[in-house]
């Protein structure tokens, strides 16, 4: 079980509002996408359901349990990929688990192989790339207990062809593993071809101007991007955004 | 590479060469300045002599180190952990250090009379100041973005301590031991200086009240070797155990 329930979350800093009566729902095993210019109050989310910050007003459940201002409820996976460069890339990938108790060393190595890491199992961090690392970022959310995954804008650092090659191969894995997932980003491409829904922000206070359901059939490759319907899609988006940033 | 290695040997040697060449040309008396065969033979034949002055400075040494090091370590990590006490403390650490050691070490032996007692403490104030100074730096440095990953993933305080800001401070604990494992042996020839029947320190003091310059040159060069044997050593442990540090394919 997955299901993640934001109801009228209200959040100020100061004076500044950035969240105003927020709802969202993720339901199991749905793959959401959270699109918003930067500076839109995306990462405030991610904080307030990380238990980082407390809401001013609102709930939010995870499978029907408040957990405001509960911290380890969800797995996270960063902006950057946050590796711990004394660990080896299997002893990474097991730290989401190990805070909560004994790690399964095993399923850990079955993971590495089959999202393709294997040979890199025993190697640091610094020996791989940026788009590698990412990956190694992403198992060990993957493996951490929590039913439910954050990404925050998980590719936003990598160059457009390492990009692609990542959301083909999380588009792989996600559709074999199938959790619940939150992902933030800005690139609404990325939105698009890898949500079952997405989610539109609009700025200051935050909330879901929009909201879209993507339904391509999975598993589904990038050729889609090409496709009238996928560009119908991602112009309406578009232009909900442009609405938003001319405001 | 070789060349790297090579040129300070070069350097040594032909200082070595121009003193030799020196003190006997002006023909330089043995009180004022030997040669420096006159001091490696004295090195070689007196070594029943003093070999027990050197094992007594290293046992002093290493027992001094180790203390001095611990202490500096538990600091920098109760410091760490109570930043209020951190605030207070910290001016108090580096007054320490301004305390001349050469005043210091009589009222000690006042204190606590010619035991080992006052030559540990010596040695412990000179060596704990700069493990811990690095240390506390080393922890409160951590990488920002590990410590929120840490955070959202719902690590206690503890888990980030042991798991991250621990092993992200080793780099800076082992740059801090470096340089305390040179003052050690300083530290050790001085506490000996105040009265100590064995050591480097005392066979320096008698070598140099009977005018045995060479034996003074003996001492200083065993106070060398020392020094250099115990950061090698620290170097290596350093190696193995910061391994990630080093890539593989790196030369």
């Amino acid at each position: 079980m997955g299901t993640l329930e934001l109801t009228n979350i209200t959040k100020k800093f100061g004076e500044q509002v950035i969240l105003d009566n927020l709802n969202l729902q993720v339901h199991d095993g749905e793959f959401v996408s959270l699109l918003g210019p930067s500076g839109s109050g995306k990462s405030t989310i991610f904080h307030l359901i990380g238990g980082i910050y407390q809401a001013d007003n609102g709930t939010i459940k995870l499978d029907n349990e408040i957990i405001n201002g509960q911290r380890g409820t969800i797995s996270y996976m960063p902006q950057t990929a946050s590796l711990f460069p004394w660990r080896t890339v299997l002893e990474n990938v097991v730290l989401g688990a190990e805070l909560h108790g004994k790690p399964d060393k095993q399923k850990a190595f079955h993971m590495l192989e089959k999202a393709g890491l294997k040979e890199y199992a025993n190697a640091y961090p610094r020996e791989l790339s940026g788009g590698m690392q990412q990956r190694v970022a992403f198992v060990r959310s993957l493996l951490s207990p929590q039913p439910f995954i954050c990404l925050d804008e998980p590719f936003s650092a990598l160059d457009e062809f390492t990009r692609l090659e990542m959301q083909k191969w999380l588009l792989s894995i996600w559709e074999e593993e199938r959790p619940s997932v939150l992902f933030v980003t800005h690139n609404i491409e990325e939105a698009i071809l890898l949500s079952d829904r997405v989610l539109v922000l609009g700025e200051k206070p935050a909330n879901v101007i929009k909201e879209v359901t993507i339904d391509f059939k999975r598993p589904r490759d990038e050729e889609l991007t090409l496709t009238a319907e996928f560009l119908t899609i991602k112009r309406e988006i578009y232009q909900t955004l442009r609405g938003v940033i001319d405001d | 590479m070789l060349r790297k290695s090579s040129l300070p040997i070069i350097v040594i040697v032909s200082l070595f060469i121009i003193w030799e060449a020196a003190s006997r040309i002006f023909t330089i008396p043995t009180w004022v300045l030997p040669a420096p065969t006159v001091i490696l033979a004295e090195a070689i034949n007196g070594w029943s002599n003093y070999q027990h002055h050197i094992f007594s400075t290293l046992s002093l040494t290493v027992s001094g180190f180790v203390l001095g090091a611990g202490v500096g370590l538990i600091i920098a990590i109760v410091l760490h952990l109570l930043p209020k006490i951190r605030e207070a403390l910290y001016p108090l650490l580096i007054m320490s250090q301004n305390i001349p050691i050469i005043v210091l070490a009589p009222l000690l032996v006042i204190w606590f009379g010619f035991g080992i007692t006052p030559k540990l403490l010596i040695i412990t104030l000179v060596c704990f100041f700069p493990v811990a100074v690095s240390m506390i730096d080393g922890l409160r440095h951590t990488n920002q973005d590990l410590v929120h990953y840490m955070k959202m993933a719902g690590a206690t305080k503890k888990q980030i301590f042991t798991k991250l800001e621990l092993p992200h401070a080793l780099p800076q604990f082992f740059s801090g031991l470096k340089i305390s494992a040179t003052y050690s042996v300083m530290g050790a020839v001085i506490s000996e200086w105040l009265g100590a029947n064995k050591g480097i320190g005392v066979y320096m003091t008698l070598a140099s009240s009977s005018f045995r310059t060479d034996r003074v040159f003996v001492a200083i060069l065993f106070i060398m070797i020392l020094c250099m044997v115990f950061f090698a050593l620290i170097m290596l442990a350093e190696k193995i155990c910061l391994k990630w540090q080093t890539n593989k394919g790196e030369k």
